[in-house]
């Protein structure tokens, strides 16, 4: 029990932000037209794709002889970064629709 | 001072993650907003690898990042409007497996010796959600491309639960110990592989938006345990924002189909069989030809165009565009009316017609549309169905009552353009097709409205 609270303790600066992001992230998004859900989901899927960052930081301090972290570092930059290049392009290509109906 | 300069960066990508989400959500600033949030992931990214202390494998990072931009770019570039859908489920299975993958190097690397249960539970939690994403994006990415069908088995929903039970468990028990079993890390993996599969399989094509969008705002929360490990500001705020925002439109999405989160994940409605309300509605279907329909629209007043799923199917937009100029050539006047969930994903038909070069100002939103349905001389229906289901209205016990409707059936005459009588993805029986102001012109879409540009432009 103390172990937990003492986590708790330990990370409250992390718990308030989670508790804050969660109440922006949906003050942020709860008035999206209809029209909008498809382009913003891949949006909000580009973003996760921020996950990216820790792909890196496996890869950059893997020790040149631990083959496993070297490996499976690699592979997740390549997934991260299809994640992030892949969600960007085709939001942008929706979205790119929408402009020109604007003509 | 490169430690400081990056929590900086990682500050300005936080900043630009709730920016461009917040713009995204409006039509006007939604593209601006998209590459706000870009250009903090590049800034995220280069601040990563130049700035956090202790990285090298430059280049190894640095081929992984050409490989995945490359494959990446050209995907999404490539990837046809009708198969968005497929590309978000199959991107997001990739941050899914990312977030997986780190989980493991971490567990792997972790220091015993100074305990630390609770980041060991962090680490699971990161790998079972970030797998289960990862399975279930790519069962639903099978489903929306055509590959996989609906498997639904007695007593699935206590297996699933079974099995979900089991990956919690042993991950607990093994936050819980001392030493590291990496036996048992690869079984905790294989189950959470397992429950991403179940997990998707009951659910009906029809409902795969929704469940991308749920196993997108669970793959931000993998990213998110991911970035408590490395204590990484940007990750948090960003994992955590996609989190949530993705759970709200998730339920915003439902709530656009009239139906809880619950009720989607059951499988209920997709899979119901179509048994339902079948025969209640008897009568006679009158066809119409092609020839006879042109007479009817190029000498009406007001023509709407309700297009659905179908019209997607056959690329037919630009068909559809070309006849609607033809008849606004002719004097009629020729609206869209769009369902908020016509098509696969809301949204899709302003995307698809958008291609096609039609103006703004001709979609109307289901609302607007429905006040002037009266004051219209023919309504013609384009590859949708349930969407136009007067059973909604008024029939209790149909499975889609109380889902909102475009109300078609009140303009003087409804034209369905439809390849057989073939239920919608709801699995039952549309009324409207048997009554006295509808005719059917059968055939595939781009087809029959090939037939009607022929037919308007000899008249």
């Amino acid at each position: 029990m103390e172990q937990v609270l003492s986590f708790i303790s330990e990370n409250i600066r992390f718990i308030y932000l989670l508790i804050l992001m969660v109440f922006l992230g949906i003050e942020v998004i709860s008035h999206v037209p209809s029209v909008l859900h498809t382009p913003l989901m891949s949006g909000a899927n580009a973003i996760h794709g921020v996950v990216i960052v820790g792909a890196i930081i496996v890869m950059g301090r893997a020790e040149p002889d631990n083959y496993l972290a070297l490996t499976l570092g690699f592979i997740s930059v390549i997934l991260g970064t299809l994640n992030v290049v892949g969600g960007f392009v085709v939001t942008d290509r929706m979205l790119e629709m929408f402009k020109k109906k604007k003509k | 001072m490169e430690k400081y300069i990056v929590d900086i960066i990682y500050l300005i990508g936080s900043v630009s993650f709730i920016l461009g989400l917040k713009m995204l959500s409006h039509p006007d600033t939604a593209r601006r907003g998209n590459l706000y949030a870009a250009a903090g992931m590049i800034l995220a990214i280069l601040g990563t690898i130049f700035l956090e202390p202790g990285i090298g494998n430059l280049i190894w990072i640095f081929g992984g990042i050409v490989i995945g931009t490359v494959v990446g770019w050209i995907a999404a570039k490539r990837v046809k409007m009708t198969a968005m859908p497929q590309m978000v489920s199959l991107f997001n299975g990739m941050g899914g497996a990312c977030a997986a993958v780190i989980s493991i190097v971490e567990y792997t690397k972790h220091d015993f010796s100074h305990g630390g249960a609770a980041l060991v539970a962090i680490i699971m939690a990161g790998l079972i959600i970030g797998t289960v994403s990862f399975t279930g994006s790519m069962i639903a990415f099978g489903k929306l491309n055509g590959n996989i069908g609906d498997k639904v088995f007695p007593g699935q929903k206590f297996i699933n639960l079974v099995i979900l039970l089991a990956a919690v468990g042993l991950a607990t028990y093994l936050s819980m110990q001392p030493v590291a079993d990496n036996m048992l890390l690869y079984v905790v993996l294989g189950i959470a592989v397992l429950y991403g599969v179940m997990f998707v399989m009951p659910i009906g094509g029809a409902d795969m938006p929704v469940v991308i969008s749920l196993l997108n705002s669970f793959t931000g929360v993998a990213a998110a345990f991911a970035g408590f490990v490395y204590n990484n500001q940007v990750m948090l705020t960003g994992g955590i924002l996609v989190g949530s925002a993705g759970t709200i439109l998730t339920i915003l999405m439902c709530k656009a189909m009239n139906r809880s989160l619950f009720n989607v994940i059951a499988g209920a409605f997709g899979t119901a069989g179509g048994a339902v309300g079948g025969d209640k509605q008897q009568g006679t279907v009158k066809e119409i030809s092609a020839s006879d329909a042109a007479v009817l629209l190029a000498y009406s007043k007001k023509v709407f165009i309700v297009p659905g799923y179908g019209l997607a199917v056959a690329q037919a937009q630009h068909t559809c565009h070309e006849l609607e100029k033809l008849l606004e050539e002719k004097g009629v006047e020729v609206k869209y009316a769009i369902h908020p969930v016509a098509g696969r994903m809301p949204g899709h038909m302003n995307v698809l017609l958008a291609e096609a070069d039609v103006p703004y100002d001709k979609l109307l939103e289901m609302e607007d549309a429905n006040g002037e349905m009266p004051n219209t001389d023919v309504s013609i229906i384009i590859g949708a169905n349930d969407v136009v289901n007067p059973a909604a209205r008024h029939d209790q016990s149909s499975p889609i009552y109380g889902m909102p409707i475009l109300d078609v059936d009140k303009s003087a005459n409804v034209i369905i353009m439809k390849r057989s009588m073939a239920a919608g993805y709801a699995g039952i029986d549309n009324e409207l097709f048997y009554y006295p102001n509808n005719r059917m012109l059968f055939g595939d879409a781009k087809a029959s409205l090939q037939k009607l540009v022929t037919e308007v432009k000899a008249l």
